[in-house]
């Protein structure tokens, strides 16, 4: 077997099993399940950022659009919570999908300012729609429902809901995978390698930026759907272009060339993010900064990268 | 019917006239040759027959169709494909990755996201097959910037072969190169014209091989076709003795 079989293998296990290690080590799983939750968004963010070689600073917008769309929907039209998720997600994706043809023509820093501008716009409505989205206070009035299964009723605890977004993570990271090993991630990798050789080898680069970048926010948009699920709670800030630079930072910090790369920047990130913050709730945003620095300057592939080239030296 | 013409084209960056009223003709199943010295608006000419900008004025037409405004990517679909002086690959991808990429965009299922066994078996039989056709075989698994400078030219060369051009536009294909790789490829260039009727429109500086493998050739100077004709008749010509060609002739 092959040395991708027992990472994968061994990644599956720890997610599986974690409810049993993670209280040893001073876990608790409404901390996993953040750890997912921002896995999930920044692994999409990477099938744009590191597989497509496309710079977004936006996709927090799909991530609150995600979150939105799950909290109003369980306000307003059912108490079903996996079709909350399918409409949030959906929400996300549909909103990238029609915002894609503004950014696939960009390159470099263009594009990544319109993916702001554009994250900023869905950031603004939401603070002053006051009515419709709770505004600055942002949206409550929701909660996650038990899920019903017929034989049996189980309500979404700690441990439960962890498994649910496990379940959906599963999914996201399922469909990430089939992707990048078809011919459209082959399509997406040849654009980050060289757009020029892919257009000129008949490959309307355009179109599969547009692809790239509505696959990334369904993504981002189930991830939010998630993040509004594990707190009951949606507001503006999760649409902010800091959350947008967060799921950089996490993609950068893990790999961005490495499929599980988001999961570690996003460990990484949200570990720091927990205890980092009980010490000093002010500043702990200046550790993630300064391993940020320490990353680009010293390790520009990530965690991930820096463990790939020792085992192909070895 | 020619398989490609050019009709009084122009094209002009600012007030700088890079070529004027360049007139250019092509058989399918021949291998023609532009050649200049630097600055002659060779370049220019691929750039506008690629699509890779549009020509000012004037008309190009390939395989009776007029494509002054058809994008770079659809005419690579009508057949006109394209190699670049400066090495155009991805560097990061083996060799087998970089063919495989043209290879899926010609089996038209580049945006597949799931597809069958059968499709990915003969997507690896074709590329198995251009690799052995151009010799890379040994190096499918390799990286391509690994590669040594002329490898590196011939997986260009095999990506532009997995579109199965009706006409391959190579631009300096052994620029940069040493004496072996270049008598790789100049094999290789006659190979396929000679086996496989390939159609070939290439710039080139060496002048040995010009004039030893081309059935026409056109010389540009100062972006005006200087002359045009077989190697014997541009070599007889006064005026590309007196401008370019000098003591080679």
């Amino acid at each position: 077997m092959s040395r991708r079989v027992y990472v994968n293998g061994a990644v599956w296990l720890l997610l599986l099993t974690a409810a049993w290690w993670l209280p040893l080590i001073g876990g608790y799983m409404a901390l996993a399940s953040r750890v997912l939750v921002y896995a999930l968004a920044a692994m999409g963010l990477n099938l744009l950022l590191g597989f497509t070689g496309c710079m977004s600073f936006g996709e927090a917008a799909y991530f609150g659009l995600g979150g939105y769309g799950t909290g109003l929907f369980l306000t307003h039209l059912t108490h079903s919570t996996v079709l909350a998720v399918v409409a949030g997600t959906i929400v996300g994706g549909i909103a990238a999908f029609i915002f894609g043809p503004l950014v696939m023509r960009r390159r470099g820093i263009y594009f990544a300012m319109i993916t702001v501008a554009i994250g900023q716009i869905f950031y603004f409505i939401a603070e002053r729609w006051n009515s419709f989205t709770g505004g600055e206070d942002g949206l409550s009035g929701f909660s996650r429902q038990p899920l019903h299964f017929g034989f049996a009723t189980v309500p979404l605890n700690a441990v439960a809901f962890y498994y649910f977004v496990l379940f959906f993570f599963a999914i996201g990271a399922g469909v990430i995978a089939l992707l990048l090993h078809s011919p459209l991630g082959h399509t997406f990798v040849a654009i980050r390698e060289n757009r020029r050789r892919a257009q000129f080898l008949g490959i309307h680069v355009e179109r599969y930026v547009w692809a790239s970048f509505a696959i990334a926010g369904l993504i981002a948009g189930l991830a939010g759907a998630l993040n509004a699920l594990q707190n009951n709670f949606i507001s503006p800030i999760n649409l902010y272009w800091v959350e947008s630079g967060n799921l950089v930072i996490m993609a950068v910090l893990g790999g961005m060339r490495s499929f599980w790369g988001p999961l570690v920047g996003a460990i990484i990130f949200v570990g720091i993010q927990d205890y980092v913050s009980s010490y000093f709730p002010n500043n702990w945003e200046t550790f993630i900064g300064g391993l940020f620095i320490i990353a680009v300057m010293f390790f520009p592939n990530g965690i991930l990268g820096i463990i790939r080239q020792r085992a192909k030296a070895a | 019917m020619s398989l490609l013409r050019l009709t009084d084209v122009s094209r002009a960056f600012g007030k700088l006239l890079a070529l004027q009223h360049v007139e250019l003709e092509m058989e399918e199943g021949k291998l023609y040759a532009v050649i200049g010295p630097n600055g002659a608006g060779k370049t220019t000419l691929f750039n506008l027959i690629s699509g890779f900008f549009p020509a000012t004025s004037g008309e190009i037409w390939f395989d009776g169709m007029r494509i002054n405004r058809i994008d770079a990517a659809r005419r690579v679909a009508l057949g006109l494909v394209r190699t670049f002086q400066i090495t155009e690959i991805f560097p990061e991808l083996t060799v087998f990755e970089n063919v495989r990429i043209g290879v899926e965009a010609e089996a038209r299922c580049s945006a597949r996201p799931w597809p069958s066994r059968g499709l990915l078996r003969q997507i690896g039989d074709r590329v198995d097959e251009l690799l052995d056709t151009t010799g890379l075989t040994a190096q499918a698994g390799r990286t391509v910037s690994e590669l040594a400078h002329g490898d590196q030219r011939v997986v260009e060369v095999t990506m532009a072969l997995s579109r199965r051009p009706k006409l391959l536009l190579l631009d300096e294909p052994t620029a940069g190169m040493g004496q072996e790789e270049t008598a790789h490829m100049v094999t290789l260039i006659r190979d396929l014209h000679a086996r496989q009727r390939q159609s070939i429109l290439f710039i080139e500086h060496d002048m040995d091989l010009v004039f030893g493998i081309a059935d026409r050739i056109t010389v540009l100077n100062y972006g005006k076709v200087l002359a045009a004709g077989t190697p014997q008749e541009v070599a007889a010509d006064p005026l590309v003795q007196a401008a370019y060609l000098g003591e080679a002739a």
